[in-house]
């Protein structure tokens, strides 16, 4: 277990709860470390996290750096950063990979900062290149192009999005170390958290089912059909931007480059023309239905089926027919 | 109280055209505006003057152009602005780029507040705002959603992270980055506008910050990320199966599908 850090994930946890990306960082990592021939490490903040850190080891860790105090249980970036960029300068990795999610971008430029080290945002995809450099593949100019940039400070910095890269699976015969490592709390870091409150909204990204919709409908009042469908799916209600701009939806429901990336079984987009914005976030759907009266939308190419045809004559039949299945069911 | 707001000035994204044959930008429709997000942070500090007291001033770095994002600043309620503009602090990246806004902050004096956008939209980061409170030593908050109270020494705002909704109380001097939902900007007048266009503007070069930072940390020189490669990428064309007839045909179509992949039983 002895050997250099290649590759440092943090892993992120709210409530003592890891984020899912944490696992999609430890999959890419692994590779990465591999590659590499050195150790993946994670690096988890909170107080009793001791299973967590487990977990971590399951999902592919070599070595994880635990601080346990109850001054870390909820966020604070300046404690965070601190106890972490005392790691780093420690262990000294290659690679250092944060989720793309609030706290992440919100934690990563203070680290880089710190640190004085390059930051790439918001990555969709890493790799090395001959001489074992990282190669970090983010998307510029809203989504129509991707730029491969690289890093020549140390650590190489990334975050990641999230629902983009592969999870790793979970193996609890792996063995692992876990590291306490001591914090050392700071009292006043400046930031008092007065009340903290469920923000209690529909987790797009994790939906396995969604039904989108898009400038196709003609008033907010029409959603009532697609919030419909998605119950009767037991799956959540996507939708494209203009929509979220209008105010006729929150932007939680928001599927593109500027809102959630989505992977779920079935995306199922009505009247979506499918610009290069919205494909980014549903690209990695299992499988993508269409509903458009336009034959010439680009959504028809990238979608797995498609219907030419109104939505409005649509949509009140498949949850009509769904309705029927399920009744048979019953 | 002394407010500082960082403002970019970017191209106008909506119309920056994308030739997908010769995977080219074209700029030559797009114009030049104030950042979105960053006429939000304006109007958060402009409200904040509003009430106690004290003065707005915008900071940019940028080319010389972008003296027409400040004036739009100085329309829209800021005080004073100040652009950051010099060949040397050309081709920055993030980091390099909140190096010099911190050694302009530094330069310019005493603040008790700094207000950001939540990210630009050309280079979409979000890491200018944090890493400008880490280069300046303070604590900040980002993604304000929300603006409680503001006291002479603390702030207390509202902001959402991956699971909760925080009330945070930011100890000042301190940074937040703000979010479209915070508030609407303002509109500025004719007046308004006109007094912006005679207003002086101070401008900034290298040799101005050469006793705040090292010209080694500017720009290029100073930015540690390299872009290597720019192509196109497009989602992966499928098999684009027609489904046809009738509308009850087709979602007994749709049905049948879901069924066949588990989605309904
Ligand atoms: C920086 C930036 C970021 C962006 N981020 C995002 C993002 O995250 N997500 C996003 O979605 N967009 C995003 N956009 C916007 C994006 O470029 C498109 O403008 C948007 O996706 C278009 O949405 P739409 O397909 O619903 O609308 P439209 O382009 O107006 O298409 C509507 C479609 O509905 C069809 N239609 C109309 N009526 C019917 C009917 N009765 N039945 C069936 N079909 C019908 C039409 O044929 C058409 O194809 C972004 C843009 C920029 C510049
Ligand atoms: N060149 C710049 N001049 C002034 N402020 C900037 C500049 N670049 C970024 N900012 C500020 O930092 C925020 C985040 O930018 P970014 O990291 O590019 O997404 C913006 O909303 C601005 O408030």
């Amino acid at each position: 277990m002895c050997g250099a850090c290649g590759v440092l994930i943090f892993a992120e946890q709210e409530d003592g709860e890891i984020h899912k990306v944490t696992y999609e960082l430890l999959g890419k990592g692994r590779v990465l470390a591999d590659k590499l021939g050195k150790n993946l490490c994670a690096v988890i903040l909170g107080y009793g996290l001791n299973d967590e850190a487990q977990e971590l080891i399951y999902y592919g860790a070599d070595k994880v750096f635990l601080f346990n105090h109850p001054s870390l249980k909820d966020f604070d970036i300046i404690k965070y950063k601190q106890s972490i960029v005392r790691l780093v300068n420690e262990i000294k990795p290659d690679i250092f990979l944060i989720g793309a999610t609030r706290i992440g971008r919100s934690l990563a430029p203070r680290i880089a900062a710190s640190l004085r080290t390059g930051l790439t945002a918001d990555c969709v995809d890493l790799d090395l290149d001959d001489e074992g450099n990282l190669v970090q593949i983010r998307p510029a100019f809203s989504g129509n192009i991707m730029a491969q940039i690289k890093t020549r400070t140390k650590p190489q910095m990334a975050t990641v999005r999230y629902k983009v890269m592969k999870m790793s699976i979970r193996d609890p015969a792996r063995k692992g170390e876990v590291v306490e490592m001591k914090a050392e709390p700071i009292e006043d870091t400046g930031i008092k958290i007065l009340e903290k409150k469920k923000a209690n909204e529909v987790n797009i990204s994790e939906a396995e089912i969604i039904v989108a919709a898009g400038r196709g409908v003609k008033s907010p009042e029409d959603l009532r059909l697609f919030r419909e469908l998605a119950v009767l799916l037991g799956g959540v209600v996507g939708s494209s931007r203009p929509l979220v701009d209008a105010g006729w939806i929150g932007k939680e429901h928001q599927v593109g480059f500027s809102g959630n990336t989505v992977k779920p079984r079935v995306y199922v987009a009505f009247g979506i023309a499918g610009s290069p914005q919205h494909l980014f976030g549903m690209r990695y759907s299992d499988i993508i239905i269409a509903v458009n009266k336009d034959p010439t939308a680009p959504i028809l190419n990238f979608s797995d089926y498609y219907v030419i045809g109104d939505l409005y004559e649509i949509l009140p039949q498949l949850i009509h027919e769904i309705k029927k299945v399920r009744c048979v069911e019953k | 109280m002394n407010i500082l707001v960082l403002i970019k000035q970017v191209p106008e994204i909506e119309k920056v055209r994308f030739d997908y044959e010769k995977g080219r930008l074209d700029r030559s429709s797009a114009g030049a505006i104030v950042n979105p997000f960053d006429l939000n942070a304006l109007e958060a500090a402009v409200q904040i003057k509003e009430k106690i007291g004290g003065s707005v001033t915008a900071i940019s770095m940028g080319p010389m152009q972008a003296i027409d994002a400040l004036r739009d600043a100085l329309a829209r309620g800021a005080d004073k602005a100040i652009l950051l503009s010099d060949e040397s602090f050309a081709g920055a990246d993030t980091l390099a780029t909140a190096y010099t806004l911190a050694s302009a902050i530094r330069k310019h004096g005493t603040f008790d507040l700094i207000v950001c956008g939540e990210k630009t939209i050309d280079g979409d980061t979000a890491q200018v705002g944090p890493e400008v409170a880490e280069f300046l030593g303070i604590p900040h908050v980002a993604y304000v959603e929300e603006i409680r109270e503001v006291c002479s020494d603390k702030i207390v705002v509202g902001a959402r992270m991956e699971r909760n909704y925080y009330i945070v109380e930011l100890r000042l001097p301190g940074l937040i980055t703000v979010t479209k939902d915070l508030n609407n900007p303002r509109l500025p007048t004719l007046r308004d506008k006109l007094r912006a266009m005679r207003a002086e503007i101070t401008v900034w070069g290298y040799m101005d910050l050469a006793e705040e930072g090292s010209p080694r940390f500017f720009g290029l020189n100073g930015s540690p990320t390299r872009v290597i490669r720019v192509y196109t990428s497009v989602a992966e064309k499928r098999r684009s199966q027609v489904l046809s007839g009738t509308a009850h045909e087709v979602a007994q179509k749709i049905v049948q599908i879901l069924m066949k992949n588990g989605v309904l039983r």
